[in-house]
């Protein structure tokens, strides 16, 4: 009975675990001194420019060499996406405070975004194309190719005994991750969930979107390309590597005496019911007003937007249109981190929670690099262009994605 | 001698040590294979051998020598 009544209330959500494997660095302290400093992770790829692409750029991240950590089914299992997720995670444990014999003894779920998975599967059906006989593709590459072959590797790696299963809701899988895990936990439904987003950062994951045109442009240097809401911007750079949150209910955090780093207060979610790719300004506003009220803050206690501004031409002008709609006059401060770290895609919108995770810890806010000019748009935005240095407990973080769907949530420093 | 080569191959393959493996001593047990460990002993010997191993070759194999056996069968089929 005691147990019933626990669970039928709502749980508080908190952060205690956060790990990162992104073109800013391989450890939370190298990224947080690349956002503090202003750093670009982004390159010119002269292979990609052979390969065909019309825009060459590219976050990234060193190749995992994991033959001492995994075993040779595990490693066989996985591939570039997942390798990042697994080193994320180990940090994300670690910092969570989480050992073997805690995963062996509790029920942890698992909730991560990924929307694709390309040179696993191109690599075995080009092996058939050469044979002619799928029986010489190996056993590895059916778990590789797999959307959910972040989850369904980590889940057997981590031996994990929860909700087990991939969000793919395009460049907003990440933050609906955490969103959906935010509600299990509230609910009583899950104690603790590993969420995060991973995103492949090979060329043949990236080929199509750059097809459409909507690159940066890569005859400028390379660091100064992404320059989300600047009136110069071409387009976006693309980005990849991994992020893992581990989120569990307070109460459990406050039992196992875990270090609470953030409190999730808030998730709005929805969908434009629109055009494929060109985002609008009512979806986003109305994710926003929805984490907002779920918060119980006001806007004005916001001191931070996190915004997915990508440096697109039409994306960055609607979501700052959308960002006054629902803040009017409060003007908070506003960076995008995708200035440094190009866009993360699957990954972006956990990544994004950790980067401001660290700002709000740490006490600063990173800056919107390459914001030299306004558009008209962005002239109304109190936009970070130099690190702030400034204590603050309260953030939005936004993150859109193809097909209109939309996520934003409210996290707070936890003070008690 | 193709035993050598054979064992070279699932030493590195399945990452075991060489010792381990005796003619006498039997091949699954050994290398603790799985139903998904021979899918990929499929896929080396091809890419070792030329020979395409089928599920049914693998129906009498109990030991190592029983396997080199079966490669040099297969590979002077070929």
């Amino acid at each position: 009975m005691e147990e019933f009544i626990r669970k039928s209330m709502e749980q508080r959500v908190v952060i205690t675990g956060m790990g990162i494997y992104s073109c800013l660095g391989t450890s939370l302290d190298e990224v947080k001194d690349s956002l503090q400093h202003g750093k670009s992770g982004i390159i010119f790829d002269n292979e990609r420019k052979l390969f065909g692409f019309r825009s060459a750029l590219t976050g990234a991240v060193p190749h995992p060499n994991l033959k001492n950590e995994l075993n040779r089914r595990q490693r066989m299992s996985i591939g570039e996406e997942t390798e990042y997720a697994y080193l994320a995670t180990m940090e994300a444990l670690k910092n969570a405070a989480i050992d073997d014999a805690y995963l062996d003894t509790h029920e942890i779920g698992i909730l991560y975004g990924n929307d694709s998975v390309s040179k696993a599967i191109i690599d075995a059906v080009d092996i058939v194309r050469e044979k002619k006989d799928t029986s010489l593709i190996g056993s590895g590459a059916i778990f590789k190719s797999m959307n959910s072959t972040v989850t369904m590797n980590l889940s057997t790696i981590f031996r994990l005994k929860g909700i087990n299963m991939t969000i793919s809701a395009a460049c907003a899988s990440g933050s609906h991750s955490l969103g959906l895990g935010f509600n299990l936990i509230k609910s009583g439904m899950q104690d603790m969930i590993i969420c995060g987003g991973a995103q492949e950062i090979n060329k043949y994951a990236m080929a199509s979107f750059d097809g459409l045109g909507v690159f940066g442009n890569d005859a400028l240097p390379a660091t100064t390309v992404s320059r989300p809401f600047d009136k110069d911007r071409s387009g976006l750079v693309p980005s990849g590597g991994a992020a893992t949150l581990i989120i569990e209910s307070y109460e459990s955090a406050v039992r196992r005496g875990a270090p609470i780093l953030a409190e999730i207060l808030g998730y709005g979610f929805s969908s434009n019911g629109g055009h494929i790719s060109t985002p609008n300004v009512e979806g986003p506003a109305l994710a926003m007003e929805r984490a907002i009220k779920q918060a119980g803050v006001k806007p004005s206690d916001i001191a931070y937007i996190n915004a997915h501004a990508t440096s697109t031409p039409v994306g960055d002008a609607n979501e700052a249109q959308a960002i006054l709609q629902v803040f009017g006059q409060t003007q908070p401060f506003v960076s995008s981190t995708k200035s440094m770290t190009g866009h993360e895609c699957w990954m972006a919108g956990a990544s994004e929670i950790i980067y401001s995770n660290l700002m709000m810890l740490h006490g600063f806010i990173a800056p919107n690099i390459n914001f030299e000019n306004p558009d008209e748009h962005s002239a109304k935005l109190n936009i970070v262009k130099e690190t702030v240095f400034k204590e603050f407990d309260l953030y939005l973080s936004n993150s859109f994605g193809f097909g209109g769907t939309n996520s934003a949530l409210v996290i707070k420093k936890i003070n008690d | 001698m193709i035993s050598e080569k054979i064992n070279e191959i699932l030493v590195d393959e399945f990452e075991v040590d060489v010792d381990l493996i005796q003619p006498n001593l039997n091949l699954k047990d050994t290398l603790n294979l799985d139903s998904l460990d021979y899918v990929d002993l499929v896929v080396i010997i091809e890419s070792n051998f030329g020979v395409k191993l089928v599920e049914a070759d693998f129906t009498n194999i109990q030991t190592f020598q029983d396997f080199y056996d079966l490669i040099k069968r297969k590979t002077s089929e070929n």
